[in-house]
């Protein structure tokens, strides 16, 4: 930082009804000079990251933590998403290496480009006979985020983590629960995700009497990971997969359609995750050691928030980065996080996002919004930038 | 164009792979690795985007 920039103090960025996302306000804190200050719901300060070298810096840094348990975790809020699940063994986008390594060494083959691309058929079954549902009842209407966003990444972990047929509708009712933070209430959710738990402790013991060709008997036969932690595997796999993918599903039918010549171009998957940005407040940090970062020393315990929306929207990366423009170069983007944390699921969500749109335009091509654009339900009240429902008609 | 990589810092992510199909692989263990460590010029572009994007920086590439 230069003398005669003050440090600049903000709000905690939390989304605000009617403001666009990225907000206008994070391209202000990309253009001053060291980092941005910020305190949190409870008081705590944190530091904000914006820029998109910045942001890499932070997630490569071996001087910086990914553990919540560690003083000086950034606490962005209860209400904000899930239920925190830390107590949790084998939650381990918690941990750090060389911890995280084992877990990490043992998904890894699940989850190879050539593996889901052996999965494309299963995936391509889901969105078809999701859109069958869609068709079914003749109304030529629907609610795009609860009848095909949200049961699509549901039904594909259900299938990747080999849930038998006559359980996924249990399955996704119970994810889909701890999601909707709208029309579910607390007490709601708590029971949902305790039933999870229950279940895949269950499938666990099923797997482990009955191996079948997935990824439960193959971890249990694998040996590395202890079937406790497996629970927690398998639901951080259930959780980080599913809102995720579903938000970025329904915010890009949004933008094809606004951009209906970019309708059936697969390059448009990059340029969606890029635009969106749905996980912007998903990678938070704590410092172990003293760290400088553009200038700015972040001290041992102090909070970081790399904010991956204002990283994927910095215009000295990506040209006029607030636009649509599936001919950019957008693979720079940060949406899946750096580091060794990036997400294990995205060459799955590729795949899924791919086929969604494919399928949902191909089958239903007089789509349309029911209302105007401006009147869409934009989540302010969770973690990921995403919508409550999407209305359309055909 | 000589590419190196460290197998033990790799995490999977399987970016490489789907910059230089040509020039990367997974093995069975998901961990990267390389077909063809010395591309030819008609590879050189995918093969340094794979180096930038590598999340856990395993993938060397010397000019
Ligand atoms: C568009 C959809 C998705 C987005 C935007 C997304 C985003 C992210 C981000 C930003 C991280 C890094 C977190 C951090 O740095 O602390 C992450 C990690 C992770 N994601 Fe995703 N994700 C998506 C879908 C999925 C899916 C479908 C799965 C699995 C089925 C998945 C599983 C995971 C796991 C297990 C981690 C932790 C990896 C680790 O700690 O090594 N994600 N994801």
């Amino acid at each position: 930082m230069t003398d005669t920039e003050e440090q600049l103090v903000v709000d905690f960025p939390l989304r605000k009804p009617g403001e666009v996302f990225p907000p206008p306000r994070y391209e202000e804190y990309r253009h001053r000079e060291g980092l941005v200050l910020s305190y949190l719901p409870d008081g705590k300060p944190v530091w904000l990251v914006t820029r998109h070298a910045a942001v890499r810096e932070i997630l490569t840094s071996k001087k910086i933590s990914s553990n919540p348990d560690r003083p000086g975790f950034p606490n962005i809020g209860e209400t904000m998403g899930v239920p925190r699940q830390d107590q949790i063994p084998g939650w381990f986008v918690g941990l750090d290496p060389p911890e995280h390594d084992r877990f990490r060494k043992a998904l890894i083959p699940e989850f190879t480009v050539r593996r889901i691309r052996d999965m494309r058929p299963q995936i391509q079954d889901v969105v078809t006979r999701v859109v069958d549902g869609l068709l079914a009842d003749g109304n030529r209407s629907a609610d795009l985020i609860n009848d095909f966003a949200l049961p699509i990444p549901s039904l594909v972990i259900s299938a990747l983590l080999g849930v038998p047929k006559a359980d996924r509708e249990f399955f996704e009712s119970r994810t889909r629960t701890l999601v909707n933070i709208r029309q579910s209430t607390d007490a709601q959710r708590d029971l949902a995700s305790r039933e999870l738990l229950r279940y895949i402790n269950r499938l666990l013991e099923i797997k482990a009497k009955w191996p079948g060709d997935d990824l439960p008997s193959r971890l249990l036969q694998g040996g590395v990971l202890a079937p406790q932690e497996l629970t927690g595997v398998l639901l951080l796999l259930l959780i980080a997969g599913h809102e995720t993918t579903a938000n970025n599903i329904g915010l890009g039918i949004v933008t094809l359609l606004e951009n209906p010549q970019w309708i059936g171009d697969d390059r448009v998957v990059e340029e969606l995750l890029r635009l969106h940005s749905v996980a912007d407040l998903v990678s938070l940090r704590v410092a172990v050691e003293d760290v400088e970062i553009c200038g700015q020393v972040i001290k041992a315990g102090e909070g970081i928030v790399p904010l991956v929306a204002a990283a994927n929207h910095d215009d000295g990366v990506f040209a006029c980065p607030h636009m649509f423009n599936p001919e950019r170069s957008a693979k720079q983007h940060v949406a899946f996080g750096y580091g060794v944390h990036q997400c294990l699921g995205q060459n799955l969500v590729r795949v899924e996002m791919e086929l969604a749109y494919r399928t949902l335009f191909e089958r239903i091509p007089g789509l349309s919004l029911a209302a105007g654009p401006d009147g869409l339900p934009f989540k302010y009240d969770g973690v990921l930038h995403g919508l409550h429902e999407l209305p359309v008609r055909w | 164009m000589r590419i190196t990589v460290t197998t033990g810092t790799c995490v999977g992510a399987g970016q490489c792979v789907l910059s230089a199909p040509d020039v990367f692989d997974q093995d069975d263990n998901g961990v990267v690795e390389v077909l063809d460590a010395e591309p030819g010029p008609a590879q050189a572009e995918q093969v340094r985007l794979a180096g930038q994007l590598c999340p856990s920086g395993s993938i060397a590439v010397t000019e």
